[in-house]
């Protein structure tokens, strides 16, 4: 039998990022042992990178806040694509979330009259983002970070032992989720330090793993977002929905190539900054879609009062929903209008005096300046749509997290639906909270059901699990850094921003080609701390994932959100109704197939003006919402949607 | 732009290690985290290195840099000379794991000995209100990325492992005094500071504050106002005295 | 058992089999045998406060003890470095504050009431401390460079935790400021004894804002007037006093350095011109 060291515990967490850790708060304070398991450090999971904010309708800016109207925002956001029942639960559960998070020594910015400040954000209709300057994901993940501590402490002051209930696994990566009589069992993982095995044996384990923007070249995410959650869901039979669905951001840095794809925050627009491209032209005022005309302006004089006085002007085009402004740019690039360095301007110096910007945008200050050499209150910056966040993920169900395998769940970016086909900015660390927690309450609920009737781990099944882990340690020719950059560069340039029939299927048969260069990867050296091993692991995980999205993105012929084919430009009100599931067949291959999405509550779409339902769903969706009473005006029912 | 640098970069673990040459292409607007992924692609695919964001926001890529303790990914190539010889070695507070990685453990520990924020136990969630003047102070540590680089700098633990038991270093004495100045919380923390987290230590030569990527005003704004509060506590008669006054007279 | 690279690959240019001792060379620690390996000139910085400290140093020893030279009294100019002269032996008219004192004996600072406090005050500085614990004590002399000491305990043991004193000797320094400053205004006076400026006049006027500047950006001070709130909403004068004093605060060394300064040429300047090897500037009377 394998050698390997083993732990028991009620629940294992797999993820130390906002959902993670909030999941974790929970099923711990449900009385749960609890193991919190991260590949990285504590403390440095991806959310500490998230700038901006964080939604919810706590209405401490605007008293017209309130969840219906977050619940809105949110839905036309994700082009009314969303799982509903989620988006419900999100808008009515985010400003509770938010607040708890002070009573665990949270210190957001406040207003006058000292509470949470919020601000204006894309997408959103009043200003609602919770924030800490411009570092509120690490303000988040230090708060649950910090409040792990005080629950171990409490632990340790009634059993002298401070993980008595609740452990953290740093820098410790899972590679399979075991089963026993299909339900979950346990979980195998390695130490990244010295590559030992470690068992762990649980009925409940939750996916807190974060996205899948390394499988792209250019993006604003880290190492860890190598779908690993995506594919363990996968493979221990669970579904991914609507994996096509993925965010580019407008602006990430383009120069120098070492930095290509980091963030450039939102609130740089949001404070002013404009786009312009290389003939000097604020071209966002070209590419407003008729959906949008309403509310945004036609004129730069308009958009300019805005930031003054935005009950009584139009709001700028550059504030668009973000794959509105990510197309253009794209559009702008591929014209010939680009910056030196293929993206176009972001100009906040001729808008705000230096002293403004210094203060307001600090780490977008010290990010240029340390990493490219420009002063952002002297210059303008160039930036570029980057990859950043993935709307598909594990199909779950709403309130309790919960997917199709009996004690498996999955919380924040890995899990699917709540966003639909466009995710708001804010719209995450809300998120992950509101799921993170109902996680950590469905597998206690879970847990409490089974009684003592655990599932128990089968040898071979671990056995099996350290065979493929070791499997890179053979002498075989390929390098696992030039086959990812391959997958990089390939996603990127043919499942990317902009797809067409043609690529993603060139880049399907390039996939079946690295799959089958993947088998030979090799690498140097031993288990203790080996990058080229771990990256030979996270492989087979991107590999799967990509699959999901390429097949996905072939499937869905209309353009909706994050998804964007040249040869099918407009929203198709059929394709509405459509989640797109991604799974494995008995043989690991990777299956695709269509599923309706869940209906909306009829008091759900009450909240919305006819008129604008009917540029969303199908006539006869139409008819029947009719049917069912009180819509509340007559509108044309064109429905369609040119973007 | 490109041209060809002269690395020495630690190998090893903690049995023993060298400080290995490497000549490694270097292009326009690099960092030296750049280079160590170049070494790893191309020439030393098992190298260690811990690193997230590639953007000075997680503090994974602590190591010191021709002896100075950085973050590897925001160290431009360009504060260097072409023909200058650069040295990446660990973290040398810490012990270590294998190449540039070490066990930061320590810091972790610390983090746990220091006595979680204490509100108000009957303040309910949504009723919470401070005044952005009064929580500005404990923002600007809040900022911390906990690179642990102040940790690694301290001559207190770096250049004595003893102390390592008594002395919380720089990083957990600023949390000491984050929620010292906490407008909510209810614990005095003075005590702590002095008996249990060695704030007397400290003899603020501020290598921490020097080191801090993010610019945190570590020795000004943390450690020495911790101090005076403090010596409010046990060292000042006098406050003693005026507290002893305005007690009896209200 | 861990991994040993027992023979060096070619290319390594330094096997450390390092003893484990103290400091970076603790055992785990990456066995590296240079003790630091900072290349930069990191030695001048300390050596240039050890010298400059040691200069000045010397030269108020010299100045204070020569009881000579300190005071003008055509113009009222008296050097701080005998402020305030209470004694029978002092130049007459340099008597501020009257005579509480008889003879003086030699050699003893004509100021040795006030001295000792203000030679306290910047020995327990906080910018001080880290300037000779780094530049005489070398503890550590510079950042990520080994320090000289075997043991150390920092402030926390006698006599280093007299540092904790340091706000009374701010309370005593803002008495000797205000004694510095009732020092300037005699020194508005012509040879006539009417109203009268000079450059002594000024230099003694910049030298005493400059002290103000020096006292009140404290760190004692800082935490008094407002520092050890925890809601200045609740205290809006004391946030405002808290925000000026830490403007003075941020510039702390700046003027810990420039008043060491100023105080020697305030007091070279009247040493000269009570000698008389120059006269004063005048500008009115
Ligand atoms: C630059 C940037 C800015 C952003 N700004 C905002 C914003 O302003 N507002 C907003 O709402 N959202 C924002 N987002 C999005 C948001 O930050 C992320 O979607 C969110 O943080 C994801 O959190 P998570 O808890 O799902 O996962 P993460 O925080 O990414 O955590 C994933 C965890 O899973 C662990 N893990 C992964 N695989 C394994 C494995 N195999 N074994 C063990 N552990 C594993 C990792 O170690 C990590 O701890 C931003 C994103 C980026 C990149
Ligand atoms: S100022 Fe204090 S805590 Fe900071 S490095 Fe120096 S001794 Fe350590
Ligand atoms: S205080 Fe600064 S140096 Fe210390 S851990 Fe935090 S960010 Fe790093
Ligand atoms: S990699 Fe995150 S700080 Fe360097
Ligand atoms: S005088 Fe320097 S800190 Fe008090």
């Amino acid at each position: 039998m394998t050698d390997l060291e083993r732990h028991d515990y009620d629940v294992i967490v797999i993820g130390a990022g906002g959902a993670g850790l909030r999941a974790a708060i929970e099923a711990r304070e449900q009385g749960l042992r609890t193991a919190i398991i991260c590949k990285s450090l504590f403390g440095k999971a991806h959310t500490v990178m998230a700038e901006g904010g964080i939604a919810a309708s706590m209405g401490n800016a605007n008293e017209k806040d309130n969840w219906q109207t977050h619940f809105r925002d949110t839905m036309r956001g994700g082009k009314f694509l969303n799982n509903p029942r989620m988006a419900e639960l999100h808008a009515k559960e985010a400003p509770m979330r938010v607040w708890e998070l002070e009573t665990y020594g949270a210190l957001f910015d406040r207003t006058p009259d000292g509470r949470i400040s919020q601000r204006n954000f894309g997408g959103h209709e009043y200003p609602r983002l919770a924030h800490v300057g411009d570092r509120t994901g690490l303000e988040l993940i230090r708060t649950l970070q910090q409040k792990i501590v005080s629950l171990q402490q409490e632990d340790h002051r009634e059993t002298g032992d401070y993980e008595s209930r609740l452990r953290v696994f740093a820098e410790l990566t899972v590679t399979d989720i075991l089963k026993a009589d299909g339900a979950v069992a346990g979980a195998f993982g390695y130490w990244r330090e010295s590559g030992r095995f470690v068992l762990f044996s649980a009925p409940a384990v939750i996916l807190a793993t974060g996205g899948i923007g390394k499988s792209f070249k250019v993006t604003s995410n880290s190492w860890e977002y190598t779908g690993d959650g995506h594919a363990l869901a996968l493979r221990a039979g669970a579904s991914l929905v609507n994996m096509e669905f993925i965010q580019f951001h407008p602006t990430g840095m383009v120069w120098p190539p070492s930095v290509k794809g980091i963030l450039v925050t939102e609130s740089v627009r949001g404070d002013g900054g404009v786009l312009r491209n290389s003939e000097g032209k604020r071209f966002m005022f070209d590419y407003v879609p008729d959906v949008f005309r309403g509310q945004y302006a036609d004129t730069e004089e308009e958009a300019d009062r805005w930031y003054k006085d935005p009950e009584n002007n139009k709001r700028p085009p550059e504030l668009l929903p973000r794959d509105e402004v990510a197309r253009a740019i794209n559009n702008e690039v591929k014209e010939g209008r680009s910056s030196p360095h293929g993206g176009v301007f972001l100009d906040v110096s001729t808008r705000l005096p230096a002293e403004e910007i210094r203060r307001r945008l600090p780490s977008m200050h010290h990010q240029f300046k340390e990493l490219a050499d420009v002063d952002i209150t002297a210059e303008p910056m160039e930036v570029g749509p980057t990859c950043h966040y993935v709307m598909g993920g594990v199909e779950v169900d709403a309130d309790t997290a919960a997917t199709s395998v009996p004690g498996l769940y999955a919380a924040g970016e890995v899990a699917g639906g709540m966003h639909g086909s466009n995710r708001l900015g804010g719209n995450s660390l809300s998120d992950l909270l509101v799921f993170g927690r109902r996680a950590g309450v469905g597998a206690s609920e879970y847990i409490a059901a089974l009684g003592d009737s655990r599932p128990a781990i089968q040898d071979a099944d671990v056995d099996r699990a350290a065979e493929v882990a070791l499997a890179p340690f053979r002498d075989a020719s390929e390098n696992p850094y030039s086959l990812h950059q391959e997958l990089q560069q390939k996603m990127n340039d043919l499942v990317g921003i902009i797809r067409r029939e043609g690529e993603v299927r060139e880049a399907l048969d390039m996939l079946d080609d690295l799959d089958e260069r993947a088998k030979s990867v090799g690498v140097e050296g031993h288990r203790q701390f080996n990058p080229g091993w771990h990256l030979a692991l996270d492989l087979r995980n991107m590999l799967a994932v990509c699959r999901c999205v390429a097949l996905a993105a072939l499937e869905r012929t209309e353009s909706r959100g994050g998804h964007t084919r040249e040869d099918f430009p407009g929203m198709d009100p059929e394709w509405r109704g459509v989640n797109l599931i991604c799974t494995l067949d008995g043989s690991d291959a990777v299956q695709l197939r269509r599923q309706p999405v869940p209906e909306i509550r009829q008091d759900l779409l009450e909240l919305f003006e006819r008129t604008e339902l009917s540029k969303y769903l199908t006539a006869p969706e139409l008819a029947r919402l009719d049917a069912g009473g009180s819509s509340t005006q007559q509108g044309s029912a064109d429905g369609s949607d040119r973007s | 732009m490109s041209y060809d640098a002269r690395f020495k970069v630690w190998r090893g673990d903690a049995a023993g290690g060298v400080l290995q040459d490497y000549t490694v292409e270097v292009n326009e607007g690099e960092v030296v985290l750049d280079i160590i992924h170049r070494l790893q692609a191309t020439q030393a695919p098992d190298l260690a290195v811990r690193w997230n964001c590639k953007a000075g926001k997680c503090g994974s890529c602590s190591a010191e840099i021709n002896g100075k303790p950085r973050l590897l990914c925001m160290t431009r190539m360009s504060t260097f000379t072409e023909e200058q010889v650069i040295t990446v070695t660990p973290l040398r507070t810490f012990p270590v794991m294998r190449d540039l990685v070490t066990d930061v453990s320590f810091n972790y520990q610390k983090a746990r000995e220091v006595q979680a924020f204490s509100p108000p136990a009957d303040l309910q969630p949504g009723d919470y209100r401070m005044q952005q003047v009064d929580v500005e102070r404990s923002q600007e540590f809040r900022k911390c990325i906990e690179c642990f680089l102040c940790q690694d700098v301290c001559h207190v633990v770096r250049d004595h492992e003893d102390n390592k038991t008594s002395f919380a270093g720089p990083r957990f004495l600023m949390r000491v005094a984050e929620l010292d100045m906490h407008p909510l919380d209810t614990a005095d923390r003075r005590q702590a500071a002095k008996e249990e987290h060695g704030l007397g230590y400290c003899n603020i030569t501020k290598c921490c504050t020097e080191v801090c990527p993010e610019h945190i005003k570590i020795t000004d704004n943390a450690l020495i106002p911790l101090k005076e509060r403090v010596v409010d506590r046990h060292y000042d008669p006098v406050v003693w005295l005026g507290n002893k006054i305005r007690r009896r007279s209200s | 058992m861990p991994r040993t690279r027992a023979s060096a690959p070619p290319g390594a240019t330094e096997v450390s089999n390092v003893p484990f001792s103290g400091g970076v060379h603790a055992p785990g620690r990456a066995r590296i045998a240079a003790r630091t390996l900072r290349e930069d000139r990191w030695w001048l910085q300390p050596f240039v406060t050890f010298v400059c400290f040691s200069a000045w140093l010397l030269y108020g020893l010299v100045r204070a003890s020569l009881q000579r030279d300190y005071f003008v009294a055509d113009y009222g100019y008296l050097t701080p470095f005998y402020s305030p002269c209470l004694s029978t032996s002092c130049v007459p008219g340099s008597t501020h504050f009257g005579t509480p004192f008889g003879e003086w004996p030699a050699l003893i600072p004509f100021a040795a009431l006030t001295l000792p406090f203000l030679l306290l005050f910047r020995l327990t500085c906080y910018y001080y401390r880290k300037a000779y614990y780094r530049s005489f004590w070398n503890s550590p002399p510079a950042c990520a460079v080994p320090e000289a000491h075997r043991e150390y305990s920092g402030e926390t043991r006698f006599p280093l935790i007299m540092q904790n004193l340091h706000r009374y000797f701010f309370y005593a320094a803002v008495v000797i400021s205000l004694i510095n400053t009732y020092d300037v205004l005699h020194a508005f006076r012509g040879r006539d004894g009417g109203f009268g400026l000079g450059l002594g006049t000024l230099i003694l006027l910049a030298n005493v804002v400059l002290l103000w500047c020096y006292t009140l950006g404290c760190h004692s001070c800082r935490n008094i007037v407002g520092g050890r709130l925890n809601h200045f909403s609740k205290h809006p004068l004391r946030y405002k006093a808290w925000g000026l004093v830490g403007k003075l605060n941020a510039r702390h060394m700046l003027f810990a350095w420039v008043t060491l300064g100023s105080l020697v040429v305030t007091d070279a300047y009247i040493a000269l011109v009570s000698a008389g090897t120059i006269g004063d500037f005048r500008i009115i009377n």
